[in-house]
């Protein structure tokens, strides 16, 4: 037992010096037009709004924002490409184009992850190691699959289902364009997109990358909006297939005014995913895990490991490690190639997140990292609530921020009762040093991906998708190419 | 008697509770002390860290006098073209240059370390280990680096090794004791943590990776792990023990590295040379280019710095 008085000291002594990444090099128009057709045009209602940068609240960009008139012509520019160009292009073809996409963003990839990060406010270091890579990653993986369709449903014949409209959040903004649109244009479909409000600006790069890749006009539109905007391409009769990534109450909505047509649709929704550790996991390792699965992108991530359950015998020294280990986070300027936990997305999101620090003080104890974050912009600290329990509003309810929940068990089946507790299922994580376990484990969870001794990985090649109100339908690896095709003798 | 005798024996540490290591997790957390970012002001703070950090180290068969002289020159006058330098923490030389090194290192603030203990195999019995301990020690050795008995770890025989470093450290007399584990000859993680808990609750007052003639030497994941092992014992113990990388380091860049991971796993009171060392021969002129290229802004040619 670790005794008290033994501290470690991590603050003040030998310090890193700012390391910002320069953003010279990077070209921000002051306003952005939406992507119709191969252009960018005015939006008709004449209205912009600004894009600010969460960690500074500077203005970033003035952004259209498309109406019904817009998205009527976007749907029907994609219409039109699917009829003329994409839809009967040989599958070889289409992938040849989409190749072209991810080689020039990895060639502009340190563009990319500059913007995202003064766009989102996540680190530089996630939007350049993680984000743009695997945005890149998931082009070259479609890619390879567009003319491989008839080994992917073996004895099927797979069709295109012709305008995919495709919504996306603000937590990941390339790379969930990436997730939506790769895959749709692999199978021949094209595409209406909607970049979340807050974080526009990436997909509109993305927009330019298209034009770059010699794309048809209308193959890829992308409009730039709020909720109504939209609403308007999930209703859009001219749409065959909705995908839509975010909150589960959007979700729901979604999912009733899809009810009766004959589109097809995919959501991912929310999550509360358990990070279960038993007392025979790599105690270090599996700290270090807790903290990607939460504090990872200010914990904006829906399949975050946001309740951690940690068998009773190791609690006290688990939660003592992770306690030290949140003193070394730094959080603070994106921009900073140190930076380990950015801005909060948005003043709204942040509300959000304090609003459920005031809940759970009053349902356990919190605890905080110290250190000093900005004046200006939008923080969190990473934060542990100890002493909570499955009838807490911080353990049921999904907070989307750097926050954490921390439960104990006792035995196997209660760390499964508690884990599935929920009304999400979107993942899981488990920590032991017994492979049996790990196996037993993975069944017993009800989430779309369970990861063993490691947290929030992602490949191209792996599918995800949630249970129950985590969503429906699978995105990436084999099984995302289903959601794009109908199939047929 | 025998009840006083139980009473001043040090108890094995049961190694069945010392935590699993998942080497995946590991290399995962070494990367990421990697993609840190170590610029201007703090760059510089940490190169003269480093080489105060340093045990200026020959261990060679051809060793000679003379050879052992110049490398304690160099441990006094590292680069003196370039003034406000610190010197090594200790020169680590074989027993019998000890005294040769006592010679030339007459009235410095430096550190007089002796590989013992049938280095580098420590295939010797006991009571040779221990007259190679004590020779050293006479002859002024004020650190004495010993290795642990790799093939009576490897077949389980704790109790053997972990007697063994008692021993060793009770020849030490005033000299602290560095416990080498040989960890390239180890095999695992786990091994190295548990190698690292009986060395520890044996009384070792550093612990170190390699003795340099084994490959692989020190790597920052054997470091990590075992600079785990002694957060955990100081947080059980309240006592703090240091940690010697030895072989392998010979970058500025890789130095600045395991300061990081030094830094942001056991925090600020490490970071000294009293609690922190690099078993190295070549890092130091490594070091001292960077830091006169901090100075002038160009690099210089390898032949401005002396090689010793």
């Amino acid at each position: 037992m670790p005794t008290p008085e033994n501290k470690l000291a991590f603050d003040g002594g030998w310090e890193y010096a700012p390391a910002p990444e320069s953003t010279d090099h990077i070209n921000i128009n002051s306003r952005y037009g939406l992507f119709i057709n191969g252009d960018f045009v005015k939006p008709s209602s004449g209205r912009y709004f600004d894009t600010v940068n969460p960690a500074t609240e500077e203005k970033l960009s003035r952004i259209a924002e498309a109406n019904q008139t817009d998205v009527d012509k976007a749907v029907a520019a994609a219409r039109n490409a699917y009829k003329t160009t994409w839809g009967r292009m040989k599958p070889g073809e289409r992938a040849k184009y989409i190749y072209r996409i991810a080689r020039i963003m990895q060639e502009r990839a340190r563009e990319f992850s500059v913007i995202e990060t003064l766009d989102g406010g996540k680190p530089i270091r996630e939007s350049r190691d993680i984000d743009v890579p695997l945005a890149a990653a998931h082009f070259f993986y479609y890619a390879g699959w567009a003319d491989k369709l008839d080994y992917a449903f073996p004895g099927r014949k797979a069709r295109s289902l012709g305008v995919a409209g495709q919504v996306i959040p603000w937590n990941f903004p390339l790379l969930m364009a990436a997730w939506k649109i790769a895959p749709a244009l692999a199978c021949g479909n094209t595409v209406v997109l909607k970049p979340a409000e807050t974080t526009p600006l990436t997909a509109l790069k993305l927009a330019e990358v298209i034009a770059d890749a010699g794309l048809p006009p209308g193959v890829v539109n992308i409009v730039t909006g709020a909720g109504p905007t939209g609403a308007a391409i999930v209703n859009h009769p001219g749409v065959d297939k909705v995908a839509f990534t975010g909150s589960t109450n959007v979700g729901r909505m979604i999912q009733k005014s899809l009810a009766g047509s004959k589109k097809k649709y995919t959501l991912e929704l929310g999550g509360k995913a358990a990070n279960i550790i038993f007392a025979d996991a790599a105690i270090d390792q599996a700290v270090e895990g807790i903290v990607n699965g939460i504090f990872f992108n200010q914990g904006h991530v829906c399949c975050a490991g946001s309740r951690l359950l940690v068998q009773e015998s190791v609690a006290e020294e688990v939660i003592a490690r992770l306690k030290d280990r949140m003193e070394t986070l730094i959080v603070g300027n994106p921009m900073d190639k140190n930076t380990d936990v950015g801005a909060i997305n948005s003043s709204m999101q942040l509300e959000r997140i304090q609003a459920y620090l005031k809940v759970g003080k009053t349902e356990g104890e919190m605890h905080q990292s110290s250190g000093r974050v900005p004046r200006k912009g939008y923080w969190c600290r990473p934060t542990i609530f100890t002493g909570v329990s499955q009838s807490s509003r911080v353990v049921q309810e999904e907070i989307f921020g750097p926050v954490l929940a921390i439960q104990t068990f006792r035995r196997f089946d209660e760390a499964i009762s508690k884990a599935n507790n929920t009304p999400y299922g979107l993942s899981g994580g488990i920590w032991t040093d017994k492979g049996s376990k790990i196996f037993k484990m993975t069944q017993s969870i009800r989430a779309g991906v369970v990861w063993a001794n490691t947290f929030n990985k992602f490949d191209p090649t792996s599918p995800f998708g949630g249970y129950k109100e985590s969503g429906v339908g699978r995105e990436g690896g084999l099984h995302g190419l289903d959601a794009y095709v109908k199939l047929g003798a | 008697m025998a009840l006083s005798a139980v009473k001043v024996a040090r108890r094995l540490p049961d190694l069945s509770r010392v935590p699993a290591v998942d080497e995946v997790g590991v290399n995962e957390r070494v990367a990421r002390f990697q993609t840190r970012s170590i610029k201007s002001s703090s760059k510089v703070e940490a190169l003269k860290l480093i080489l105060s950090m340093i045990d200026l180290t020959t261990l060679e068969g051809q060793d000679t006098a003379g050879k052992v002289t110049q490398l304690c020159q160099k441990a006094i006058h590292l680069h003196d073209a370039l003034p406000g330098l610190p010197h090594v923490a200790a020169v680590c030389v074989y027993p019998t240059m000890v005294g040769v090194a006592k010679k030339a290192l007459a009235g410095h603030d430096i550190n007089i370390a002796s590989v013992a203990t049938a280095f580098p195999s420590g295939m010797s019995t006991l009571s040779v280990k221990l007259d190679d301990t004590r020779m050293a020690v006479a002859a002024g050795a004020t650190e004495i680096d010993m290795v642990i008995s790799r093939g009576a770890f490897l077949s389980g025989d704790y109790r053997y090794v972990f007697d063994e470093i008692i021993a060793v450290k009770k020849a030490c007399g005033d000299a602290h004791l560095k416990v080498i584990l040989e960890t390239g000859e180890l095999g695992t993680l786990d091994r190295v943590r548990k190698a690292s808990v009986l060395a520890m609750y044996a009384g070792a007052d550093f612990i170190k990776t390699s003795t340099g003639k084994i490959q692989p030497a020190a790597t920052m994941q054997v470091t990590l792990v075992m600079l785990q092992a002694i957060r955990d014992f100081y947080l059980e113990t309240g006592k703090m023990v240091g940690m010697k990388p030895a072989g392998g380091i010979s970058t500025s860049k890789l130095a600045i590295h395991y300061l990081v991971m030094l830094k942001e796993t056991l925090g600020n009171a490490w970071m000294t040379p009293e609690w922190f060392r690099f078993g190295a021969s070549s890092l130091a002129n490594d070091v001292l280019m960077q830091l006169m290229k901090q100075s002038t802004g160009v690099y210089q040619s390898p032949d401005y710095f002396s090689k010793d």
